[in-house]
């Protein structure tokens, strides 16, 4: 059960570049320190678009985040799918985080055609303002995001600019009320 | 009499002028469900020129339960049982990947007998469904002898998952930190049993309907799905493996037991509706290997389940796990807020995403072909609601 362990697991300190992220690790002194594999996918990306556009959220086995602005996502997707290798998106999903008045758009990259790949995920991630959230689509480079960025639409209201059908998916046609995966939503009842 | 037939030319003269064919005109709109019997609960609007589709838009949604939302307002432990809901035939699948994300942050160690109990009971699981949808497939195609077998086969395993788990249908039998129970006594000799009886049943479907003249007719070189358009569109499970790429997460990134047990990854090349519906019958072969080997490699004696807390928590973070279920990659991705109530779950399942495969090999296919294609998706469309 080793992918049971991480190296950072604080969500609430995500804004982390890369050095203080290998930091933590080392100086907790965890079993296990950044996997070389998934150190050389983050290095790669932080060299070429520096890290200020690249935050690193963390680095585990396996798994990695980062966090880029949401006009540098598009030319960052296509590196991601050019060189280093990812071509198809799991899920596309948002978090809504009414404390920081921002939606938080994840992407969840995944690879077929590279073996070395396959068993990583990279999590592509962008955060817009809630009042006007407007995100370039993704879907000209990884077009199995298609329907997910339709869901993450009407489920948070972030409108994909770019997507040709910015509509309802899975909810009713005459639904007339907030997107309801925002946390102003409410149950009713509870 | 004269008379009559005079006017009667002018009708169809002066019909035909009014019904002047457009381009529009030639096309034939058909809803497809969601009450139809062929789609389940699940609608998708095709437009044919002749025998042809030309036009395909999928409209899911007719089951959303807002599971994602409920999540929000159940504690961790709370969530399993209706997170099963979305395909309760796979009951233990969906479950699966959500106890691994939720011990990932909640830091709970699993018992190797409970790892192997739930890979048993997940692998049990995994014939149940894929057996339901081979027999909605058989009738879909009008070969009723294909929805009666797989579905009095499939009482095996209930049975046996109902000896396991104490439940027919819905189990909750995954929680964070192992499964409820442990193996009941005699429940290994019975397994065997019933699986070594199972295989020789494999054979006789192999027989009257893989073999088949009618239903080769009706499956092989329909709707090709290439290997680049698979990757191209994402799909995943048997719509992938049948289009010449072998990825299952059981070996990709083994969870759990997985990386111990000694199995093949099924696929094929040809991509079309034979090797879709091909795949899922070699994977319940496969299956009843790995069953076997989970049940001689599992340690005879030990705790099934770490000891919880009454409201396990742990630290703020995030974690995104997936396993293979019967109809792909099932991933959840959970966002801790450091609460006992999960602060996001997004589910990404495999029928959500196999969904955009279907206006692709829909469109340039003949209209009688519309069954074959849909159900080789491995299509659930309560799933892929959620």
């Amino acid at each position: 059960m080793s992918s049971n362990q991480s190296n950072t697991q604080n969500g609430s300190e995500q804004k982390k570049n890369v050095t203080d992220s290998t930091q933590t690790s080392l100086s907790k002194k965890t079993e296990i320190t950044i996997p070389e594999f998934e150190g050389s996918i983050v290095n790669q990306l932080v060299t070429k678009f520096t890290d200020k556009i690249v935050q690193v959220v963390y680095v585990r086995p396996g798994r990695t985040k980062i966090l880029v602005p949401p006009n540098e996502i598009v030319q960052v997707a296509t590196f991601i799918r050019d060189t280093l290798g990812f071509d198809h998106a799991e899920s596309v999903s948002g978090t809504d985080y009414p404390k920081d008045n921002q939606i938080e758009v994840i992407y969840h990259l995944s690879s077929y055609s590279d073996e070395k790949l396959s068993s990583h995920v990279l999590a592509l991630s962008t955060r817009v303002d809630r009042n006007d959230s407007r995100v370039p689509t993704l879907i000209n480079i990884f077009k199995s995001a298609e329907y997910h960025e339709r869901e993450t639409f009407e489920m948070l209201g972030v409108y994909f600019e770019g997507h040709p059908r910015n509509e309802r998916f899975l909810l009713p046609e005459d639904w007339a009320d907030i997107p309801p995966l925002r946390k102003e939503f409410r149950i009713k009842g509870r | 009499m004269e008379n009559f037939e005079r006017k009667f030319d002018e009708t169809i003269k002066m019909g035909l002028e009014i019904v002047k064919e457009t381009e529009e005109d030639r096309l034939m709109t058909l809803s497809v469900g969601p009450q139809h019997p062929g789609s389940g609960h699940f609608r998708f609007t095709i437009k044919v020129d002749g025998d042809y589709i030309v036009y395909c838009d999928p409209d899911p949604g007719y089951v959303h339960r807002g599971e994602e939302k409920m999540c929000e307002y159940r504690n961790f432990i709370q969530n399993i049982p209706h997170l099963e809901r979305p395909v309760i035939h796979d009951s233990t699948n969906i479950t699966y990947s959500y106890s691994l994300a939720v011990e990932e942050l909640t830091n709970i160690q699993v018992p190797l007998r409970g790892q192997y109990i739930r890979a048993l009971a997940s692998e049990l699981n995994r014939q149940v469904y894929t057996l339901y949808w081979l027999g909605i497939y058989g009738i879909f195609l009008g070969h009723s002898t294909m929805f009666m077998w797989p579905l009095g086969d499939r009482e095996l395993f209930i049975d046996l998952l109902e000896a396991l788990t104490g439940a027919r249908v819905t189990h909750a039998f995954n929680i964070p930190g192992g499964v409820r129970n442990d193996v009941p006594e005699g429940f290994k000799d019975r397994c065997l049993r019933q699986v070594a009886y199972f295989e020789k049943r494999l054979v006789e479907y192999e027989d009257i309907f893989y073999n088949n003249p009618l239903f080769r007719q009706r499956t092989e070189g329909v709707g090709i799905l290439t290997k680049e358009d698979a990757i191209k569109l994402g799909v995943t499970g048997s719509v992938l493996r049948a289009s010449g790429i072998p990825f299952d997460v059981r070996k990709a990134e083994p969870y759990d037991v997985y990386d111990e047990i000694d199995f093949k990854i099924q696929y094929m090349k040809t991509g079309d509706s034979y090797a879709r519906s091909m795949v899922p019958f070699l994977d319940m072969k496969e299956s009843c290997h790995i069953i076997r080997e989970l049940l001689d490699k599992m340690p005879q004696s030990g705790e099934v389940r770490a000891k919880l807390q009454p409201n396990p928590k742990g630290p703020a973070g995030e974690s995104y796990k997936r396993v293979e279920s019967g109809r792909g990659a099932l991933g959840y991705y959970i966002v801790s807020d450091g609460t006992p109530k999960p602060y996001r779950v997004k589910l990404s399942v495999g029928s959500f995403r196999n969904m955009l495969a279907l206006p692709f090999l829909m469109i340039g296919s003949k209209l009688a072909d519309m069954p074959s294609i849909y159900w080789s998706l491995n299509y659930w469309p309560v799933e892929a609601d959620r």
